[in-house]
């Protein structure tokens, strides 16, 4: 079952994650256009050789977003693809297009999410108070529209945080571990000069002393707004063999969905990166065991715990004590976010899991400077949408 | 401090009103699915085991367990800074079903995983009433 392990990522481009962004304003097909073509500069390709595309929403348009973004271009696709996975879209990108590599459908597949600001709209707009909703659909017939929005059960943080107190009533909960995985991920982030936390690592302390804002969650344990955003590009063995860097081959992936408000969850704390981890274990023939890193979706530490146990770092429960004992800062034996994490880079809007991407990339073509492994041929990497309802799993493998 | 924002408040579909209705009537109804036997909410047209479309509505007493629950300092949106601090709970009933909603009577420091509760009807107005919990 699965892939091949013959398309790889080839190239990638990275804004620099900033939380008071200052530079100039660009709409979401302008960012686009510009990853695409720093994407295509660092792989080393032509922009015409890019014949498909890969794309989530943009800011400009609700729908017909692929040919719209294949106009602006100007480049006509084979392959063309809107994924709706919140934090699982970049992971969800990188396998549709290497498995439409790997049909032959296409050569060189470019995947982007913009996320700095738009240009301020001269004509004023009506305020949307729907929009305080975020990913809560209020329209009329919505179950959240009825059955969670009224009760104020809306955003990512109560969310979350339900999450976690289920997990400490069943398993314990300590908030040293979660703060301990806070600071690794921070001291990895000190080292990044992309991460809006470049040079700014925190202490237990800091993180224990800073705001609770749903219980038992504390402001350093969720990511902050920034702007920033990446962009990958994905070639044939080919191409990939021309280009500038070590192909990072997709060896294996797994997705899986099951709802979209944990209060539906059939188990709370046992989350579907479970599954689709399995999965791209499977197809790539690894094991957790096996992996030189760990790039690991954290909207919140709540969501690394858990990913790290469902996906078998660790048995299920063990989670805490795998946090306390082990390093998981660059120098430990297996290095979890050796960007930072979104947790160090800061999240810009819905690009927050290419940052786990591209980090990946990054390391396995030995790009990484300061925080480059010295063992660096295979990564985990993890997307996790909505409040760990829609999950994805990527095995990446150095050629 | 009172939001500015208009508060959401539920609007009924044809498949969800007896629910609404029961709640303004202070019963808790849900659906049962005949064929399987599987207890349903929130409200749908086709059971989500079997999809069966044989589904019956039943009174039930509601009081359950806190499955788990948060409490937030900042309002999930301003439409609800008035309820700050939010004490936002998932309740699982008897018959399997579990539900979104908020506790009331009940102090912070008391909330635990596992408490007994029960319904306690917030009527809105007239035309709704939201289905809040109470310790037992």
């Amino acid at each position: 079952m699965g892939l091949s392990g013959k398309a790889a990522i080839v190239g990638f481009a990275e804004y620099q994650h900033e939380r008071k962004y200052v530079g100039e304003r660009k709409f979401y097909t302008e960012q686009w256009a510009e990853l695409t073509a720093l994407a295509c500069a660092d792989a080393g390709l032509l922009p015409d050789q890019i014949d498909g595309l890969v794309c989530s929403d943009i800011r400009e348009a609700g729908m017909f977003v692929p040919a719209t973004i294949a106009e602006y271009l100007g480049k006509p696709v084979n392959f063309a693809e809107r994924v709706d996975l919140g934090g699982a879209t970049a992971v969800g990108m990188v396998w549709r297009a290497a498995a439409a590599i790997e049909l032959g459908i296409c050569d060189v597949v470019v995947c982007a999410l913009p996320g700095l600001p738009i240009p301020s709209n001269p004509i004023p707009q009506p305020v949307n108070e729907a929009r305080y909703f975020q990913s809560s659909s209020a329209s009329w017939g919505s179950p959240q529209a009825e059955f969670e929005i009224p009760y104020g059960n809306l955003a990512q943080n109560c969310g979350y945080a339900m999450i976690a107190q289920r997990y400490g009533a069943e398993y314990g909960y300590d908030p040293v571990a979660m703060a301990k995985l806070v600071v690794d991920q921070r001291s990895n982030g000190a080292k990044n000069p992309n991460a809006a936390f470049y040079n700014k690592p925190v202490t237990i302390d800091d993180v224990l002393n800073s705001k609770l804002i749903a219980d038992p969650l504390r402001m350093l344990e969720i990511v902050m707004p920034v702007a920033g955003g990446g962009a990958l590009i994905l070639a044939n063995e080919e191409v990939a063999k021309q280009c500038n860097h070590r192909p990072v081959r997709v060896a294996g992936f797994g997705e899986h969905l099951t709802i979209k408000t944990p209060t539906y969850a059939q188990d709370m704390v046992r989350t579907p990166v479970g599954p689709a981890s399995a999965q791209a274990f499977a197809m790539a023939g690894f094991g957790a065991g096996d992996m030189d890193m760990a790039q690991i979706y954290d909207c919140y530490t709540i969501t690394v715990l858990l990913t790290l146990e469902d996906a078998g770092f660790c048995g299920k429960g063990e989670g805490m004590a795998y946090l306390r004992d082990n390093d998981l800062t660059i120098n430990g034996a297996l290095p979890i976010n050796t960007h930072g994490g979104q947790l160090s880079m800061g999240q810009a809007g819905g690009s927050g899991g290419m940052t786990q991407v591209v980090e990946a990339a990054r390391q396995i073509m030995g790009r990484a400077d300061d925080r480059q492994l010295a063992k660096h041929d295979l990564s985990y990497v993890s997307g996790t949408g909505g409040v760990m309802s829609e999950q994805s799993a990527l095995i990446l493998r150095g050629a | 401090m009172s939001s500015s924002f208009t508060k959401p408040v539920p609007t009924p579909t044809p498949v969800t009103q007896p629910f609404w209705d029961g709640l303004n009537a202070g019963q808790v109804r849900l659906q049962q699915c005949n064929p399987c036997g599987r207890w349903i909410h929130y409200p749908r047209n086709r059971c989500p085991s079997c999809l069966s479309a044989d589904i019956d509505w039943h009174d039930v007493d509601g009081i359950g367990e806190v499955y788990t629950f948060t409490v937030t300092e900042q309002p999930t949106a301003p439409h609800f800074s008035d309820e700050v601090p939010q004490k936002l709970a998932v309740v699982e009933l008897p018959q399997g079903v579990r539900l979104t909603t908020t506790l009331v009577n009940v102090a912070v420091s008391d909330i635990r995983v596992g408490m007994a509760v029960k319904p306690y009807f917030d009527a809105l107005d007239a035309d709704t009433t939201l289905l809040r919990y109470e310790p037992v």
